[in-house]
């Protein structure tokens, strides 16, 4: 018996648990990563002669309800055209029982491991998120797992919002598309996620949703979660390769942050739209809604926002009061 | 629970038997999946150099047979390949406070046990370039012990699936995989349509073959990790954490 190089082993090990694709057009290239409940790999599309990422269930226990939770991700997502929403393109079950969704392979990184950008790119990609996030609400679709990790950001600035494994359907979300037969009711309807039942991430978690009763759970969760990625943003992802100590954050976000994150719903913006307008008034320079700000902060802010015109008026009076003393008029 | 590979009786249950055939085959298995970790633990754990740690793995299988102590597991406690390698802590420390006042023992032997090979593993391990294993330390070493153990267990079960494969006729199938999963001499993979025409069949027969290899593998995978495995739950931990999946929930 041969011993196998630690390079093998890696291999056979990914391989033993690599899905059976016989009988789908496409072949793995490589793992990318693991999701809250599937393995995402790098696949290639032979007909079409493009890659794509594989997501494929994990191997849980009670499967059956986790296979109808991932189809019924595809589903959802499949509803959600929407340029910050990763496009899906098959759904299917495989001959080992694993259900797979095929979706647009995003090449750029998650971002936790972006490289350090200024403030106005961060509030951007807020912006960008809350943009994605406002759509699939107006559809009925609330994420659930908001997170560094379940957004990427494209080699060419696009964002884009992943993994809506555990988004919650609310109402009919295909109605209001116009569109097919509505995912709650069919084959394979959402899953129960019963009282104690906690999806989500903690630190990006609402309140409500860390309780585990889903009926208190609604629009309002993400905007708790948006803040939280809004706070990373600001503050300095806690990450090995991009330490804490991002700066001071101004007072006007820091409200932003606190209201986006109050613990109770009631307190927090009404819809993510709302966060993302007072996020792009902050980029701009106008004023927030979430905070309250002092004359000399007004001042300050507008000095900041209207510095090019106050420059030129500056500049022509020190020019007006140069001619005066010298030339007397 | 019915997909739980049944095919091979459990080694662990085996080394307790009192019926002394019984032991001496679950004995031969026990040897052949461990000899290897136990050898390499040895050499950086202990310190001792490869004649030493080669008499000490003997001594350590011989003197666990003739005691009967690893048939004391108890399951509740703690992994069997943990209580393993305590056991052989214990042993390896007993064996230095007692060198030159006890006899080294046991005259029994098991499955040949290729020192050789092993040495060389250790003075090539990719971990430390230049000076190989024994420079790890520390922590290390539980990992070393474990990453041993899964090493022997995936060339068992490639060993099993070549020999299948040729004892039925699926050479090319064989071949696939070894190109495909095994062969990491090349710095890229090869592409499905790259091996289909080295090997002159159709790409679909790619995905085919590298299926049914894969699939095979794990079984056999599955089937040896389970006779290593005390119970169906100390089965489940270890497969969950060798192969990231619960081996109850697809079909064999």
């Amino acid at each position: 018996m041969n011993a196998l190089s630690d390079a093998a082993l890696r291999r056979l090990r990914d391989a033993a648990d690599e899905p059976d694709l016989t009988g789908t057009k496409y072949e793995i290239v490589g793992r990318i990563g693991q999701g809250g409940m599937g393995t995402v790999y790098r696949a290639r599309d032979r007909e079409l002669g493009r890659e794509i990422a594989l997501k494929v269930i994990r191997l849980p226990e009670g499967a059956p309800d986790i296979a109808a939770r991932m189809m019924r991700e595809a589903r959802t997502l499949a509803l959600l055209e929407h340029p910050g929403i990763v496009p899906i393109h098959d759904v299917g079950t495989l001959v080992d029982g694993r259900v797979f969704y095929a979706m647009k392979l995003v090449r750029g990184a998650p971002l936790h491991e972006l490289p350090t950008t200024g403030v106005p790119e961060r509030l951007g990609i807020v912006e960008r998120v809350c943009e994605a996030v406002a759509f699939a609400h107006a559809h009925g679709v609330i994420h659930r797992d908001l997170k560094p990790q379940n957004v990427m950001v494209g080699e060419f600035g696009e964002v884009l919002v992943m993994d809506w494994g555990v988004a919650k359907v609310v109402g009919d979300a295909t109605a209001s598309l116009g569109v097919g037969s509505v995912p709650r009711t069919d084959e394979h309807p959402e899953p129960t996620t019963g009282h104690g039942v906690v999806l989500g991430t903690p630190g990006y978690m609402a309140p409500e949703q860390a309780a585990g009763d889903p009926s208190l759970v609604d629009a309002r969760a993400d905007v708790y979660a948006i803040g939280a990625l809004l706070r990373d943003l600001c503050t300095g992802i806690p990450d090995a390769a991009r330490p804490d100590g991002s700066g001071e954050v101004p007072r006007p976000l820091r409200a932003i942050i606190r209201r986006a994150m109050a613990p109770d719903p009631r307190d927090r913006y009404a819809d993510v739209t709302a966060l993302a307008q007072d996020v792009a008034a902050f980029r701009a320079g106008d004023r927030v809604t979430s905070y309250n700000e002092n004359l000399f902060e007004r001042g300050r802010r507008l000095a900041v926002r209207h510095s090019t015109p106050i420059l030129l008026v500056l500049a022509y009076l020190l020019m007006r009061l140069t001619f005066l003393a010298v030339f007397g008029r | 629970m019915g997909s739980f590979p049944a095919t091979r009786h459990s080694v662990v249950a085996g080394i307790a038997s009192p019926d002394i055939q019984t032991r001496r085959v679950a004995f031969d298995a026990l040897v052949s999946a461990y000899w290897r970790p136990v050898y390499k633990y040895v050499r950086i754990k202990w310190r001792r150099d490869g004649e030493d740690a080669a008499d000490l793995t003997q001594e350590f299988f011989a003197r666990a047979f003739e005691k009967g102590s690893l048939g004391r597991f108890e399951p509740a406690r703690a992994r069997f390949r943990t209580f393993l390698r305590l056991c052989l802590d214990g042993f390896v420390a007993n064996e230095i406070k007692a060198r030159g006042r006890l006899k080294r023992g046991g005259d029994v032997s098991f499955v040949p046990l290729d020192f050789a090979a092993a040495e060389h593993e250790i003075s090539t391990h990719p971990a430390a370039p230049g000076v190989g294993m024994a420079s790890l330390t520390g922590h290390d070493e539980d990992d070393l012990f474990r990453q041993e153990w899964v090493r022997g267990l995936f060339a068992d079960a490639v060993a099993a699936l070549r020999a299948s494969c040729e004892a039925t006729g699926k050479t090319t199938q064989f071949a696939v995989f070894q190109r495909y999963d095994l062969d990491d001499t090349a710095d890229v993979r090869p592409t499905y349509s790259q091996l289909a025409s080295e090997l002159a069949i159709p790409v679909t027969q790619v995905t085919n073959y590298l299926a049914f290899a894969r699939r095979e593998l794990r079984r056999l995978v599955l089937e040896r990790l389970r006779s290593l495995c005390a119970t169906d739950e100390e089965f489940r931990l270890e497969a969950r954490e060798l192969l990231g999946a619960d081996p109850t929930s697809r079909p064999a």
